[in-house]
């Protein structure tokens, strides 16, 4: 058969044989989305794109706690008598289709005032009149043409937030300053006494003042107030000498002025804020699609449904629930608190939790912790525990996730400025006590003109270019820091840590081994056309690893929910499951998980499924045993431990059923003895150790969808490549020592002028944008330089 | 020479008027978002199309 894909979400469609307008289609739902779409005239959605869409889930009874007023005040970011507007986030926007079929929404629906996409963030803000619709038919209306948006709790606990914007106006300010002070100062940096200008010179000069007004008062007022910080607590920042360096350039630049002694060095101040704000500009990179700061919170629901006493079901928001609440969890759900099932087939998936992918199945009277997502069908609930006092979002009660982690680490600018300022201000008064004896007119000349020489620009310049840098480049290899601070850590580091599950492991492949007797061809074909019934994960995933067989129509097939699936076949009877119901007593107990044949009552053999480890695993560990500690701690059963043993180098420690409270305790306990640790983990479990750890870094699948709080996000391709990435952060740190170097020889010779009393504003105007520029271009060469071995 | 004034008057005003122009350029959100507006001003193609489609059909009525 022609292999086709389907037009709306390109998956194949070759099997499905669903067609419509001479289209195929791999799913009714994508077939569906597609008649909406024709029906409005919006069919130039496929044009811009090509199968830019994504097949619609089942959302019955998903968003009833929409109706809930209450949980709907809080979504909304305004809200009149009849106008509401949302700011609805949706993982699914990915390329201008999206942006077009989203943007035109009211063509869809005719009371959407109008809908604006932010491509970076993923989020659409709706306009919609209030009285003509509701929040919930615009998110069904979303979820039905493939664009479900994720409303969780964080949307609710959060208030409105404001976008911090005043790192541009202060650069805009500066800039504006700076352009127009080089203007007016021009003329005089050539002291030719021509008659014009001398007329001309104290309005320049005046002029230039007020320029330089806003500047010192409002750009650079984040250098006077960290200084000023730095300095109560006793630690000379690198902002000290800098807010130094501009104090006494303004106080100076307006007494030469005052007094009509000289032009001052207006050029030179708005000039070093300028470039000082620029460099903080360009560290600032940040990736608006990921987040940092997610806990629990941005995935759990906003509501959930409550069975009342008289059976009537209700929605309520998740903080309500209360211990002994009957919940409804329905399909795709997730389970916001620890509680017992009562009723219906539990399968749930705690990938978000543990990073394992496998659904685990659930009788009446289990307890189901808060986290795992149902799977199938609807199940009803009796809670335990409420949403803070669950086992998984205890977690976030520990202190670890109230500490800030940057500002408990020195920087390496702020170590170096230490010595720096003292060195500065030693040299400024020997200099000024030396010309006191001989020209005391100088005096004070001299020493003002080296603090303003020495104001470190250059030096503070390095680490944000370098750090900024860097920080593309990894962006564009798919590793994601949090801010410019990591890179420094991640220098730093001596011991990393990693998760098991998810983290080493990979979620998309398993691998099978088959222990017993041989099966005959008739009994393998059977068995898989007996597996292709069941919807069991565990069947899914075997079915894909067994060989293509002749598929048979099987005479009598049944499953038993948490047990097995038995089939029959003329003569052939087969029973697949667990141990117990296959008959063969629970004597061999292995760790890991099993399936077990028999044919016609007579036992054949198990299946038992090994986790598949990430391609370049041994070769990774085998790289960063040479510079690091290494340690896997997971929170699973020793079931792989002996695999685990044969790949890894046997220095790497194997620590096995941790809790998320162990790991954390466990990095905390090797911080104390002096480590610098690297976790790397994947789930929410791993969250208090990403937390405790130097650098955390979490490793995600689909960087989009979920990954806990940490500091640095890569993608799980990439992850064979993280001893080079490690290596980089190193290198960085040497291209900076190396600037700090060049800057220092700036300042000698601009330190030769202070000294000797005969700076004027034209060198200080040449040196400054020399030394930083220099700096800068150096800084990007090198790092280019160093990324060009990343693959 | 005392058109230096006049000069130096004119050249203050572009540059504030400028200056404001950038505030409010960034008080409005322009630079919050500098991915989207780049494709959705290709859309205009787009919804031409679409009224054209939808004479064409009114016609064959």
């Amino acid at each position: 058969m022609e292999y086709k894909t389907c037009f709306h979400c390109g998956l194949d469609a070759t099997s499905a044989n669903i067609s419509y307008d001479d289209k195929p289609f791999c799913c009714n739902g994508c077939k569906t989305v597609y008649e909406i779409f024709s029906a409005n005239n919006l069919t130039c959605y496929y044009d811009l794109q090509k199968a830019p869409g994504a097949t619609p889930k089942e959302v019955v009874g998903k968003y009833i706690f929409l109706e809930n007023n209450k949980i709907v005040e809080q979504l909304l970011e305004f809200n009149n008598d009849d106008i509401q507007i949302v700011n609805l986030y949706i993982p699914h926007i990915h390329c201008s289709s999206c942006i077009w079929i989203l943007e035109n929404l009211n063509k869809l629906n005719n009371s959407v005032n109008a809908s604006i996409v932010n491509f970076g963030k993923k989020t659409v803000r709706v306009t919609y009149n209030s009285q003509k619709t509701t929040l919930k038919e615009l998110v069904i209306l979303l979820s039905s043409i493939g664009y479900e948006p994720y409303i969780t709790l964080e949307d609710y606990s959060v208030g409105k937030k404001k976008t911090e914007r005043s790192l541009i106006y202060k650069l805009g300010v500066a800039g504006f300053a700076f352009g127009n002070v080089m203007f007016l100062s021009f003329p005089e940096y050539f002291e030719v006494g021509e008659f014009w200008l001398e007329k001309y010179k104290h309005l320049f000069r005046w002029l230039m003042f007020i320029y330089s007004l806003p500047v010192v008062f409002y750009s650079a007022q984040d250098y006077f107030i960290s200084a000023f910080k730095g300095l109560r607590s006793k630690i000379l920042n690198i902002d000290v000498p800098i807010a130094l360096g501009a104090a006494v350039l303004f106080i100076r630049s307006s007494a030469e002025i005052i007094l009509d002694i000289g032009s001052g060095f207006f050029d030179s101040l708005t000039g070093l804020i300028f470039f000082l704000l620029v460099g903080k500009f360009f560290q600032q990179k940040t990736y608006t699609f990921l987040s940092f700061e997610r806990d629990y919170k941005s995935y759990f629901p906003i509501g959930i449904t409550k069975i009342t006493d008289e059976d009537k079901e209700e929605s309520i928001q998740v903080y309500d629930i209360k211990k002994g609440d009957r919940l409804l969890i329905r399909n795709e759900e997730l389970i916001p608190v620890d509680c017992i099932l009562i009723k219906g087939n539990a399968h749930i998936d705690y990938s978000f939790v543990t990073g394992e992918s496998k659904t685990i199945t659930k009788q009446s009277g289990d307890k189901l912790f808060a986290g795992g997502k149902q799977i199938n069908g609807t199940i009803e609930v009796d809670v335990l525990k409420s949403v803070e006092q669950s086992y998984l979002t205890q977690l976030w009660s520990n202190d670890v996730f109230k500490k800030d982690k940057e500002s408990s680490y020195t920087t390496l600018t702020n170590s170096i400025s230490k010595n720096f300022t003292i060195a500065i201000l030693l040299i400024a008064f020997i200099a000024t006590g030396y010309w006191f004896l001989i020209d005391s007119s100088k005096a004070i000349n001299v020493f003002t003109a080296v603090l303003i020489i020495a104001c470190p620009c250059a030096i503070a310049l390095s680490a944000p270019f370098t750090f900024g840098n860097i920080l593309r480049i990894l962006g564009k290899k798919k590793f994601y820091l949090k801010n410019a601070g990591v890179i420094e850590q991640l220098a730093k580091i001596d011991t990393i840590i990693f998760d098991k599950t998810g983290t080493i492991t990979s979620n998309k492949e398993a691998s099978i081994n088959y222990d017993g007797e041989a099966f005959s061809s008739l009994e393998e074909s059977l068995l898989k056309s007996t597996l292709r019934g069941s919807n069991h994960p565990l069947s899914r995933s075997l079915y894909q690893l067994l060989k293509d067989q002749d598929i048979i129509t099987l005479n009598d097939y049944q499953e038993h929910t948490g047990k097995g699936i038995e089939a029959q076949y003329k003569e052939e009877y087969i029973k697949v499951g667990a141990a117990s119901f296959v008959g063969q007593s629970e004597e061999t107990t292995t760790l890991n998980t099993t399936v077990h044949v028999s044919t016609n009552n007579i036992y054949k053999g198990k299946f038992t499924f090994y986790n598949a480890y990430r391609k370049g695993l041994s070769q990774l560990f085998n790289v960063l045993k040479k510079d690091y500690d290494l340690a896997i701690l997971s929170g699973d059963n020793e079931g792989e431990k002996d695999n685990l043993t044969k790949l890894l180098p046997p220095k790497t420690k194997l620590l096995f059923n941790q809790k998320p409270e162990d790991k954390l305790e466990y990095i905390e306990y090797h911080q104390s003895e002096g480590a610098n640790v690297l976790m790397i983990g994947d789930g929410l479990n791993d969250a208090g150790a990403l937390a405790q750890s130097n650098v955390g870094i979490a490793i995600s699948e689909n960087v989009n969808v979920f990954s806990p709080a940490c500091d640095a996000i890569l993608d799980a391709s990439k992850f064979n490549e993280l001893s080079n990435y490690l290596k980089i952060s190193k290198s960085a740190i040497k291209i900076i020592k190396w600037s700090f170097v060049l800057s220092f020889i700036y300042n000698i010779i601009g330190l030769y002028f202070a000294v000797t009393g005969q700076l004027a504003p034209v060198v200080a105007a040449i040196l400054m944008p020399l030394s930083s520029i220099s700096i800068v271009i150096f800084t990007t060469i090198c790092t280019n330089i160093i990324s060009r071995k990343l693959r | 020479m005392s058109v230096i004034y006049v000069l130096l008057a004119i050249s203050i005003v572009v540059a504030v008027g400028f200056f404001i122009a950038f505030i409010l350029a960034v008080k409005s959100g322009q630079y919050d978002d500098n991915y989207t507006p780049s494709v959705r001003m290709l859309f205009e193609d787009e919804l031409i199309k679409e009224k054209s489609n939808k004479s064409i059909l009114t016609k064959k009525d």
